[in-house]
């Protein structure tokens, strides 16, 4: 169907997407790439264009970098079990007859559009203070000493807040899944006598396995970065620094641009690794 | 009889579903009504739900004394000219893997997707430092380019979803009828074409106004929008929650909207077709 012609028209219309997207990847990753093998602190006006592996190892061993591993592995699987497990109950339940359907959905969906940086400072002020806080006022009612989320419990405090984001992209992932499940396989099954438990584990959950691996992908790339809740809330403080916000503080804070840019190197593989499995999907899912 | 359980069960799931939404809804909510409040009032032992004397005050005060104006203007450049600069090298891109698919297409599909995927810091500083020697840090002009940069594998993903649904055979009608490449692009694809490319912008209209690492780090004040402008709350202390509520109901409201709008489009944008 294609003719010699419309094949090279169609060439000239993806170049300019692939030339942009080409640029913005290799330069700024290849100059990173370059600054991590230099010993460049700019505002010591020091410059050594080559070091070797020094950066690396000395980003690798430090211990701000195990505890920033550790921190964003507990942060990321946190979110992970809080957004997978509501989110599969949410989308059975909002898959069940009920009033008000499209109404509740749009209420359990909204977190989802709220820009970061205003719920990472709701929930701090208005949720989380311990002196003004909603929290402390429940725990008042119910008796209980006020608690100071975060600075008694700063990485719970922003699992939180970013879980409340996340949860409903999960649902809504979950819930497109739930609805393609075919329902006649279900009710024979209850025709038969299943509980509704073996129902969820032998029909439902294999059901939704996939679209469940998917959402951990996807939420695991985008949660690999994120930045602006912990800006806010504690600014990297009380063992909430992760990856992404320790490369940030070694390159724009402390200036430290070899060593920033190491650790830049080192969080594009391990996101790499993810993003590996991800594309199988949906790469398979191309054909 | 069966009839009546029916009603009962549905009911309770009503009841169930409800509680979750509220739930999941509140501090939106909670927001909404701290900013119509006095700041005494928003910091009141008990709090004060709804009966107090609702006051606009907060919100005249957001545009009054601060850079909201200039943020929100910001905001709105950003997002839509990331958009629409998005949109102007996609469209092409997409029409022409959907209906002219080579056998190299969907590496490039899968190629876009992965730099979708580089982590923001891996590349931070080379970007700060390309600023600077242009001297755009700081500008709208920056922040349009970078953002549309990172939503263009988004963007080409969802027209391509779209444009493949659109029959082929259509576009082999229009040709024996004569149609050029020209004429079909308008005529004929652009007509069918449109909802999606409507979507696509919606979506990504959403994205780039809620983007909240690029924002923050590449601008200080004249080119800052809202996620920036917002930030700049966390340090004042005391009596500021319904300043900080009316302003943070100004900068997602007009999204709340949109978003409530492209639901489907968010599943269809964000999986890059994984589920369906």
């Amino acid at each position: 169907m294609a003719t010699q012609h419309s094949r090279s028209a169609a060439r000239l219309m993806i170049a300019p997407a692939v030339f942009a997207l080409m640029v913005w990847m290799l330069i700024p990753l290849c100059m990173t790439l370059y600054f991590s093998f230099a010993d460049y602190r700019p505002m010591r006006g020091s410059f050594e264009p080559w070091i070797g592996f020094e950066n690396y190892v000395r980003f690798v061993t430090s211990s701000s970098f195990v505890d920033s591993v550790v921190t964003t592995l507990q942060m990321v699987g946190g979110i992970l079990l809080i957004t997978i497990v509501g989110g599969v109950m949410m989308a059975l339940l909002l898959d069940k007859p009920m009033f008000g359907q499209g109404i509740v959905r749009i209420l359990v969906i909204a977190p989802f559009f709220v820009m970061p940086t205003v719920s990472a400072l709701v929930w701090k002020n208005m949720f989380f203070n311990v002196d003004n806080g909603l929290f402390s006022y429940a725990f008042q009612g119910l008796g209980m000493e006020p608690y100071d989320f975060l600075s008694q419990a700063p990485l719970f405090s922003i699992i939180v807040i970013v879980a409340w984001q996340w949860l409903p992209f999960a649902t809504l992932i979950l819930l497109t899944a739930v609805q393609s499940l075919d329902s006649e396989q279900l009710e024979a099954a209850e025709m038969d006598g299943a509980p509704a438990l073996s129902r969820f584990r032998y029909i439902i959950l294999p059901h939704l396995s996939r679209a469940i691996t998917v959402v951990i992908l996807i939420q695991t790339i985008f949660l690999l970065s994120i930045f602006a809740e912990i800006f806010v809330t504690t600014n990297g403080a009380f063992g909430t620094r992760t990856l992404t916000y320790l490369v940030y503080q070694r390159v724009l804070e402390s200036q430290n641009i070899g060593l920033g840019s190491a650790g830049g190197i080192i969080a594009v593989i391990l996101a790499n690794i993810v993003a590996i499995f991800l594309m199988r999907i949906v790469g398979r899912n191309l054909d | 009889m069966a009839r009546a359980i029916t009603t009962r069960k549905k009911a309770m799931w009503t009841a169930l579903a409800w509680a979750f939404g509220l739930l999941m809804f509140f501090p939106i909510l909670w927001t909404f009504l701290t900013s119509f409040k006095t700041e005494a009032t928003a910091i009141a032992d008990p709090p004060v739900w709804f009966f107090f004397d609702w006051t606009t005050e907060n919100y005249a005060d957001v545009f009054d004394r601060s850079n909201y104006p200039l943020a929100l203007t910001n905001s709105i450049i950003i997002a839509v000219g990331s958009t629409l600069l998005g949109i102007l090298i996609a469209v092409p891109a997409a029409w022409a893997m959907a209906f002219v698919p080579g056998r190299r297409t969907k590496d490039v599909l899968l190629w876009m997707l992965s730099t979708k995927m580089l982590p923001a810091v891996g590349v931070l500083y080379p970007l700060v430092l390309v600023a600077k020697w242009l001297d755009i840090l700081d500008s709208r002009i920056l922040l349009v380019v970078v953002l549309m940069l990172i939503n263009l594998p988004i963007i080409v993903w969802m027209l391509y979803t779209y444009f493949r649904e659109i029959p082929g055979e259509i576009l082999e009608a229009a040709r024996m009828d004569g149609a050029n490449l020209r004429n079909e692009i308008l005529y004929v694809l652009t007509p069918m074409a449109l909802p999606g490319i409507a979507s696509t912008v919606l979506l990504n209209i959403i994205l780039a106004w809620n983007e909240a690492f690029w924002t923050i780090l590449l601008t200080t004040v004249s080119a800052a929008p809202l996620t920036k402008f917002i930030a700049s709350f966390s340090a004042p202390e005391g009596l500021f929650y319904a300043k900080l509520s009316a302003a943070s109901m100004l900068a997602i409201a007009p999204i709340l909207v949109m978003g409530w709008f492209s639901q489907k489009q968010l599943v269809r944008g964000l999986t890059f077709g994984a589920v369906k």
